[in-house]
Order: C-alpha cells, then sequence, then structure tokens
C-alpha cells in the first residue's frame, strides 16, 4: 500500500518549497537552491563530485606516485601492498595515483563535450525555435540524421577514421551529442515565442539577436541546466567507454577506460587492475546522476521521473 | 493504419539519405587518400589499389562518389573488405543475425528484472524494497558496461567456469549450450537498461494510480490484484514499452562493447576488428547498417504504439 511520508530518502516529495512565510517572498532561485539542499541524494552526490574536482585540481598534491614513473620490479603488486594503497600494474606504476590523475581527465573532457555540444545544439535550436520555416526544417532534419545513429557507434567510426587523440574524444563527442540540446531549446522556444515579455520586446524595437540570446535563452536555463549536468555523465562514461576500445586518450596518459582496457589483459593475475578504475568511473557517473535529478526536482517540480 | 505506415516510410527517406551522406563523408574525412592511407596497411596491392579507386570513384569529384555509392548501395553491392578480401554484405549477413540475437535477449532480461522490480517498487513506495531497488537502479544506470562485463566475466568464467565467456552457442549443441553463452553478454548489455527501465515502470505505475478510473475501480469494491493487474498495470506499461524500444536501437550501439568483450561474433566485433585494421570500406558499412536497423526499430516502435495504445492516431 502507498505510505504517506513528508520526505522521502530520495526527495522526490519536498514539503511545500518553504512559502509559508507570510508577507516575504522568496526568489525562485532561493526557492531551488532550498529544495536541492534538502534532497540528500543530491547533497551527497554534490560532495562526492566535488571530492573528484578536488583530486582533478590538487592532484600534483595529492598523489602518492608519479602517475606515468614506472617500477619493473614491483608489477601486479596486490592492494594493500606498502607505498601502494591501490597496488601497481603491469608495469608497476601506482594505481592510486593513476586513478587521481586520471579524474583531471575525465571531467576535463566531460565539460569540454557538454560545452561544444550546449553552445551547438542550443544556438542551432535558438535560430530553429525562432525563426521556423526553412532554418527549422534544416535543423530538425539534421537532428533526425544524427539522432538515427546509435551515439557510439558514430563516435567509433569517427574516431577509427581520425585517429585516437584526447582532442578528438573531445571534438567527436561534442559533435555526435549537439542533438539532445537542439530539440530541447527549440521546444522552450517555440512556447516562449508566444509570450507577452517576448511581444513586449519585439515592440519596444530590440533586435532578433537580442531578444534571442537575452531574452529567451535564459529562460532554458532550468531546463538546459538539468540536461547539462546529465550528459557531462554520459560523456564521461563514452569517453571511457572510447578509453577501453582503444580509441580515446592515447597511453601513458591515465584515463579510467584505458586502464580498464589494459587491466583485461590481466584479469586472473591482477583483477585489482580492473576494479578500481571501474569503481571510480561508476562513483562520478553516479554523483553526476544524482545532481542532475536533484536539479531536476529542485528546479521544475512539475517533471518527475 | 496502412496511409500511416506509408507515410511514416516516406518520411525516413531523408534520414535515410542523410545516413548514407554521413557514411560516405566518413571515409573522406581522413586526411588524405583513402587508398594510400589503406595502402599504407601492406595489405593492399597496387592492382587492388586501383580497383578501389574505380569502385569509390575517388579520381571523379565527389557529388560522382556519392552517386556511385548511392547507386552500389541499392545494388546491394557493398564493396569488398580490404584486409580479407571478401564480400562486405556477406560478412554482414553472417554477423548480423548475431547481433540482433543478443539485443533481443538483453531486452528480454532486461524487462524480465525491470518490470516486477518497478511494479514493487511502485505499490510499496518509500518501503525499504523500494529504497533498495531505486538505489540499485540509480547503481545500474551508473554502472559503466564494459566493467560489469569484464567483472562478470571474470567471477563467472574464470573464478567459478561455470559459464562459457567466449563465442556463440549451437542449438545443434543442444539448447543449454545455445543460452549459457548468451547469459553473460546479455547480462552486460541488459543491466542498465534494466535499471532504467525498472525506474520508468516505477514512475509510470505511481503515475497510474492516482488516476480517476483507478480510484473508481478501488470505489468499486474489486479486489486491489485486480485494480494493480488488470487497470493500473495495463495502462502503465505503454510508457515503458516504447522507451524499451526505443532503447533497442541504442543496444545496438553497445554491441560494439559487449561483443569485444565476450568475442561474440556479431557486427560490433566485425566493426572494431575493421577499426584495429584500419579496413576503411568496412567500418563505413557497418556504421551504414547500424544505423539503418535504428532507423528500422525507431519506426517499428511508432508503428507497434499505434496498436498497443489505441487513443493514439497519427492522421
Amino acid at each position: 500500500m502507498t505510505k504517506r511520508c513528508g520526505r522521502s530518502l530520495f526527495g522526490r516529495r519536498s514539503r511545500g518549497g518553504g512559502s509559508s512565510e507570510p508577507g516575504r517572498r522568496i526568489s525562485l532561485r532561493r526557492r531551488a537552491i532550498r529544495a536541492f539542499v534538502r534532497n540528500r541524494m543530491a547533497v551527497l552526490g554534490t560532495t562526492m563530485l566535488l571530492a573528484f574536482v578536488v583530486c582533478a585540481i590538487f592532484a600534483d598534491y595529492i598523489a602518492p606516485h608519479d602517475p606515468l614513473e614506472m617500477d619493473l620490479m614491483k608489477p601486479f603488486q596486490g592492494p594493500g601492498s606498502p607505498g601502494h594503497l591501490l597496488g601497481t600494474d603491469n608495469f608497476g606504476r601506482d594505481i592510486l595515483s593513476r586513478l587521481i590523475f586520471g579524474s583531471r581527465i575525465s571531467l576535463t573532457v566531460g565539460l569540454v563535450v557538454v560545452s561544444i555540444a550546449a553552445v551547438l545544439g542550443s544556438t542551432l535550436g535558438l535560430l530553429s525555435g525562432y525563426y521556423g520555416g526553412a532554418i527549422d526544417i534544416l535543423v530538425m532534419r539534421l537532428v533526425e540524421i544524427f539522432a538515427a545513429f546509435p551515439f557510439l557507434i558514430l563516435a567509433v567510426a569517427v574516431m577509427a577514421v581520425l585517429g585516437p587523440s584526447i582532442y578528438n574524444v573531445m571534438l567527436v563527442l561534442g559533435l555526435v551529442n549537439w542533438p539532445i540540446y537542439a530539440r530541447l531549446v527549440r521546444s522552450q522556444v517555440l512556447t516562449l515565442r508566444e509570450t507577452p515579455f517576448v511581444e513586449a520586446a519585439k515592440a519596444t524595437g530590440c533586435s532578433n539577436r537580442r531578444i534571442m540570446f537575452l531574452h529567451i535563452l535564459p529562460n532554458c536555463t532550468s531546463s538546459l541546466t538539468v540536461t547539462m549536468a546529465m550528459s557531462i555523465a554520459g560523456a564521461i562514461l563514452s569517453t571511457a567507454a572510447l578509453g577501453f576500445l582503444g580509441l580515446g586518450v592515447q597511453p601513458p596518459t591515465p584515463e579510467w577506460g584505458m586502464m580498464l582496457n589494459e587491466g583485461k589483459d590481466f584479469l586472473r593475475r591482477a583483477p585489482h587492475m580492473i576494479t578500481y578504475p571501474g569503481v571510480a568511473i561508476m562513483l562520478i557517473v553516479l554523483s553526476l546522476n544524482f545532481i542532475g535529478d536533484g536539479l531536476r526536482d529542485a528546479l521544475d517540480p512539475h517533471i518527475r521521473s | 493504419m496502412l496511409t500511416y505506415l506509408v507515410r511514416r516510410i516516406l518520411i525516413s527517406i531523408p534520414v535515410l539519405l542523410g545516413i548514407t551522406f554521413i557514411t560516405f563523408a566518413l571515409l573522406h574525412l581522413t586526411p588524405g587518400d583513402p587508398v594510400r592511407i589503406m595502402l599504407a596497411t601492406e595489405q593492399v596491392t597496387p592492382e587492388v589499389a586501383e580497383r578501389l579507386t574505380e569502385f569509390y570513384s575517388l579520381d571523379k569529384p565527389w557529388y560522382v562518389q556519392y552517386g556511385r555509392y548511392l547507386g552500389n548501395l541499392m545494388r546491394g553491392d557493398l564493396g569488398v573488405s580490404i584486409t580479407s578480401r571478401t564480400d562486405i554484405a556477406a560478412s554482414i549477413a553472417n554477423r548480423l543475425p548475431n547481433t540482433i540475437l543478443l539485443a533481443f535477449s538483453s531486452m528480454l532480461l532486461a524487462l524480465l528484472i525491470a518490470l516486477p522490480v518497478g511494479v514493487i517498487s511502485a505499490t510499496h513506495r518509500n518501503s525499504i524494497a523500494d529504497y533498495a531497488s531505486l538505489t540499485a537502479s540509480m547503481i545500474g544506470v551508473s554502472m559503466p558496461s564494459f566493467w560489469l562485463g569484464l567483472l562478470l566475466l571474470l567471477q563467472f568464467g574464470l573464478a567459478w567456469k561455470v559459464l562459457p565467456i567466449w563465442g556463440v552457442g549451437r542449438l545443434s549443441n543442444g539448447l543449454w549450450d545455445f543460452i549459457s553463452h548468451l547469459i553473460l553478454p546479455s547480462l552486460t548489455m541488459g543491466t542498465g537498461l534494466a535499471a532504467l527501465l525498472a525506474r520508468l515502470t516505477r514512475a509510470s505505475v505511481l503515475e497510474v494510480l492516482t488516476q480517476d478510473y483507478i480510484r473508481t475501480a478501488r470505489a468499486k469494491g474489486l479486489k486491489e490484484r485486480i485494480v494493480l493487474y488488470r487497470h493500473a498495470l495495463r495502462n502503465a506499461i505503454i510508457p515503458v514499452i516504447t522507451a524499451a524500444g526505443l532503447q533497442l536501437g541504442y543496444l545496438l550501439g553497445g554491441a560494439v562493447i559487449v561483443e569485444s568483450i565476450f568475442s561474440w561474433p556479431g557486427l560490433g566485433r566485425l566493426t572494431i576488428q575493421a577499426i584495429q585494421k584500419r579496413d576503411l570500406p568496412v567500418i563505413q558499412i557497418s556504421t551504414l547498417v547500424f544505423a539503418i536497423a535504428f532507423v528500422i526499430v525507431t519506426l517499428l516502435v511508432d508503428v507497434l504504439y499505434t496498436v498497443i495504445d489505441p487513443r493514439i492516431r497519427y492522421d
């Protein structure tokens, strides 16, 4: 039977948004922040993500060893061996240090990919929704064509042709990811275009560019934020997948997916080589998903998963 | 229905054309002359290079090349692999059924897990079972499939030695041989999907349970079981089926990873092998086949949708 309870562990139902105090108006932003902070999972996710960010920024100080330093006398040291908390890999490199430096790669690639995709996609979505007509048809056809490829297949094929490198990973994933943003922004523009404040802006003689970027786009930010949080997770997973297939970041760079790829040849001998990079990927994706869920619940009380 | 079907197919044509153009452009993204790059792999003799130049009309302007490419595709001439010298159409035909088999068995597994879990989670909202399933599905969504695959392979294949970890089983060796080969790859591919669909099922059932007709059914004094299974689930399952159908296309994409972990002789492994040998024609065609399969699946889901939910009319 359904039990009713004020606040669930997953924060799906937050209490009334705190609008009870009479006479005091609380801004939407503050209300959203409050709802987010009350969501335990979102707070947990933020804490986890912050830990990764700290690792990425201060990797040089946190990591106990140089991530590239080989010690061929001490390969396949198990977890907990002296000086190597998580053990060493086939070249005797310290796995913990490689993981810490790996967070730098994952977060950077994730951010760059989402920035490329969001800027490209939102601009095309804005133009398409605002002007309609031929531009709209053209952009939406492009979206359909790109969406017709299974995401990873297209990325894999383009990477294979361009050649593996970290810059190509960012470029390719960014270019493959843009249609989500175009669709999202376009659908919002279609409704916003008809609102009185846009009409007012038009009446006062604002230029189209001003209306699009200063009046319409800011109203899309809440759904854009949610999508971006989620798709950073997706971009990190894809980067690791490409690394795992040997098509992403190249050795000896410590990238999590590639560490799994190297570890898969020593499954029996050193299972710890695949355990920890996988845990790292899972935790960072988990934290971003928690944040994404929390943001969605906080910013848009109408949408429920 | 028929007019809808015809129109839906007609709409797909520009998309299909776009797909062929992108795969065509793929070969030309390579910095430099594709044939010379292929030549660099040493497996190509000058005669073969000449035939390749001829087949892809590489000495002609791009629109002629694209026209030829389309023409060849229409005639079913998919070209020849530059490393194995075999007909690409034949190797695609060999491997596509394996990939489809894997995708369907993963989907089946995902639904078998997701539907009961989602329904229990929704009917026992905020219980321990609900939290446990929500946590599990959150982890399932976040777990990279290639990692899960390696862990399963290590545990069931290498440590316990209870399941085969290599290749495809044959029905001629008995049903168990066939099924046992499917288990690990399907689990690898299906877990993330199961997690996603379980979350969706939960949300969908919760949504339906707030509807008026459920209250009516309860008010009539129907047993809770009948309300749930006959009234609620039938409606709650529609969005789940739609999402599952659309995810089938993404499952195809995941084939690249799962097939390379378990040496599954499907289209994904063909693609990866082609990439390792820089066999550009094979990369091009397998990408194309994946995309076309995706378009067909989406089309089928759209059509099925109208069958499952008669309220939806597209005309």
